[in-house]
């Protein structure tokens, strides 16, 4: 077990979050929509320029750039 | 007379609220706006049993915090209005992430009903949901429904008509967020009890949790109305801060979030909720998101999703256009033939049939392009085109979904700022969306086109083709350079996050996109037809008057005199030489006229341009319409204003002109291109910037 960041991770990679180290606006709009720590999350894919990145997040899909996706802990299998 | 209660419909955007809606009140509804905002207000009545409930369809958010102008109309509306019930339609497919909102619901302590949308997709999706259980643990109806085929929605509007009939007091859920945040709770409602601080309008225990989580609307309330003790209490929010940052690592607000989802697993892991399959596997929407949103195929097949777009609002609008600008002219024919010359008569032909029917003339464009748009957006793609551009339209500060107001504004040549205006309204952020209504007039939209195309094939000729392409790419370069700049000054700020929900794609249904459709077109011709009408008025009043002199008319008159009796009746050669006469009235009233004076007034100022008065007035002419142009410029040089039949020699005028070079007329077209949008949009863009 390893604790990456959000952007790190590859297409199809799963993981827990662990944190969401931003406060404010971003913080309550990423938190609103069921990232919290204790949640798994699948990355679903990618936009053609590699940004934003599309995850699965409780049965639905979510979209994040990447500088935004930056604040998100993710703890990963090896 | 039966009672009325005034009933919220709240939810998640996505949920399939204004389906329910719909739904529920069928054509009855009344369309509005929240004051003070852009925000739509949807009304409708029910009636059952006896019972009027009016429904308020609230914006579609997925909390009730005061960051986006939705929270904050949804939030005020439940607490000022003080509706009987809410009914909260939650996504049975996405019941965990709902469920956010739901329980933001419970602590302000409203009766809350849920309708629980989608059970057949949930179904279908192995997901079984114990209804009788959730609303056992919630205590409080849960009633499963599906929206799109009016499953269940005679019950739930039963159940709720029966809620609305008691006479219920609210109270808050007691929901518990950890030790550290319940007792600072605590002994915060106690002092918001004990000095009566805002219990007017909220309950003490909500004020004291919207506090801790350093609300912005509380807090402005809260200093207006008790300074010291509103002081007192945010010490202690700070204090618990800087315990929860060195201990945690994160804010009350954080921490409090965490413990909603918290409470909703909790409720959920009671044997509510039962998957059939791994929670995460791909359904059929993510199989088609694997192709639509490819790499390499899939920008492939937004462009021509984008051009098809454009082709089926345009194309399929030209010939109803064509309908109704034939209908406006038959009238002024008409007008013409049946009344006397006069004031009158110019006032009624001029001003007011050629504004009306301006204005209505849009409306078929303004019909197909909503119901095109209202397609993507229903669907489900409209998500993803923002998804696959967001990279590249965020470095000019703007969103993935401003691509759409600026194709439709004629970023692919010919389309209307007017309808390109509108579209930015599926923009959530407030500053991107600002910058793209601003910009997008800058797109060369159709009306631009028959002036554009005559200074080409006039000085340009050889190249018309490439130099349409060049115009094109300097409208987007130009407009997106722009937004930039708006975004780096009046517009500054940090973008607007851009996490979004990609909901799976769904089959829009018929009605929806009608109504939809209907509701924005009415919308259009209501706001615009108003004031377009005083404005085209105002345009003829300044293009006619003062009148020529009695001298210069009684000049023309003895010209027109020695025609007839120098020529024999009824011989083309006399027809001409009149005509000929006509149109120097024309020139001759246009120059006199106030427009004239402007445009001779600001001669001093354009002549750097090389524009000379007569481009002038024609380019006061195009603010009220770029159509105008055109013909203004043709009068102005005494060809009439019949252009279509004028249209060749006007051009050989311009080539013979001595003021006119191929400079000249690129500075023109340059000109026209960005000096102003015409009313229809400005008013536009006013009333969607409120």
């Amino acid at each position: 077990m390893s604790k990456v960041l959000m952007r790190q991770m590859a297409k199809n990679q799963s993981g827990t979050i662990t944190a969401v180290k931003v406060g404010g606006e971003l913080g309550r709009r990423i938190r609103e929509m069921g990232i919290v720590p204790g949640t798994i999350i699948t990355i679903q894919g990618r936009a053609p320029l590699n940004d934003p990145v599309a995850l699965r997040v409780m049965g639905g899909t979510l979209t994040l750039r990447n500088n935004e996706a930056d604040h998100i802990e993710i703890e990963v299998e090896d | 007379m039966s009672a009325e209660f005034k009933i919220a419909l709240a939810g998640n955007p996505n949920a399939g609220k204004t389906t329910l809606f719909n739904a529920i009140t069928g054509a009855r509804q009344h369309v509005g706006n929240y004051p003070g905002v852009t925000v739509e207000k949807k009304e409708g009545i029910y009636e059952c049993d006896g019972k009027r409930l009016k429904i308020v369809d609230l914006p579609g958010t997925y909390s009730l915090a005061a960051y986006s102008v939705e929270e904050i109309v949804a939030r005020n509306f439940l607490l000022q209005e003080r509706p009987r019930v809410v009914i909260n339609i939650v996504d049975a497919a996405n019941l965990e992430r709902n469920l956010y909102l739901s329980t933001q619901l419970f602590e302000i302590g409203v009766p809350v009903i849920i309708a629980l949308n989608m059970m057949d997709v949930a179904k279908e999706r192995g997901i079984a949901i114990d209804c009788r259980k959730l609303s056992d643990l919630l205590s409080l109806p849960v009633v499963p429904i599906v929206a799109r085929k009016g499953e269940g929605v005679d019950e739930l509007m039963r159940q709720t008509a029966q809620l609305a009939a008691q006479e219920r007091e609210w109270r808050p859920a007691n929901i518990s967020y950890g030790e550290d945040m319940d007792e600072i709770l605590l002994t915060m409602e106690e002092k918001i009890k004990a000095a009566s601080f805002l219990t007017d309008l909220y309950h003490p225990r909500w004020t004291a949790l919207k506090l801790l989580e350093a609300d912005s609307q509380l807090r402005e309330a809260g200093i207006r109305a008790n300074k010291k003790l509103y002081e007192e209490l945010a010490g202690k929010v700070k204090k618990i801060s800087r315990h929860t940052m060195r201990t945690l690592e994160t804010t009350p607000e954080a921490i409090i979030a965490d413990y909603r989802y918290g409470y909703i697993k909790s409720i959920l892991m009671q044997g509510v909720i039962s998957h059939q399959y791994d929670i995460n596997r791909l359904y059929t929407s993510d199989k088609i998101d694997k192709i639509l949103t490819q790499r390499f195929i899939g920008p492939l097949i937004m462009i021509g999703v984008l051009f098809g777009l454009y082709q089926f609002t345009f194309g399929l609008s030209a010939l109803p256009m064509a309908w109704v600008t034939d209908f406006f002219d038959l009238m002024a024919r008409g007008v013409n033939h049946l009344m006397a010359d006069g004031p009158l008569k110019s006032l009624l032909i001029s001003g007011i049939i050629a504004g009306v029917g301006g204005v209505l003339s849009f409306v078929p464009l303004i019909m197909l392009m909503f119901m095109g748009l209202a397609f993507l957006e229903d669907s489900g793609y409209l998500a993803r085109v923002a998804f696959m551009l967001d990279r590249i339209f965020r470095i000019f500060g703007l969103h993935g979904n401003s691509v759409m107001a600026y194709i439709v504004s004629g970023g692919i040549a010919g389309g209307c700022a007017v309808p390109g205006v509108m579209a930015t309204r599926t923009l959530r952020s407030p500053r991107e969306r600002m910058a793209t209504l601003l910009t997008a007039p800058f797109m060369n939209c159709g009306a631009k086109l028959p002036i554009l195309a005559l200074l080409i094939g006039t000085f340009f000729a050889k190249y018309q083709a490439g130099f349409m392409l060049f115009l094109t790419l300097l409208a987007w370069v130009t407009a997106l350079l722009t937004a930039k700049f708006l975004r780096l000054t009046i517009l500054k700020g940090e973008s607007t996050p851009f996490i979004m929900e990609m909901p799976p794609y769904r089959f829009p249904t018929f009605k929806g996109l009608m109504i939809h459709t209907w509701e924005k077109t009415w919308h259009y011709i209501q706001k615009a037809g108003t004031v377009i009408l005083g404005i085209s008025i105002l345009m003829w009043v300044i293009m006619s008057y003062p009148a020529l002199p009695a001298h210069q008319r009684q000049a023309l008159n003895q010209e027109r005199q020695e025609i007839i009796n120098s020529t024999s009746a009824g011989s083309t050669h006399r027809q001409e030489m009149l005509s000929g006469i006509d149109r120097k009235e024309a020139e001759l009233k246009l120059k006199n006229s106030v427009a004239g004076y402007l445009g001779r007034g600001l001669e001093h100022v354009s002549w750097l341009a090389g524009f000379n008065w007569r481009t002038n007035i024609a380019l006061i002419g195009g603010v009220a319409a770029k159509e105008v142009i055109v013909s203004t410029l043709a009068t102005a040089y005494s060809m009439g204003d019949k252009v279509g039949s004028d249209k060749g020699s006007l051009a050989q005028t311009l080539t013979r002109s001595p003021g006119w070079t191929p400079v000249v007329s690129l500075s023109l077209i340059v000109f026209v291109m960005f000096y102003s949008p015409c009313f229809i949009t400005v008013v536009c863009i006013s009333k969607e910037a409120g």
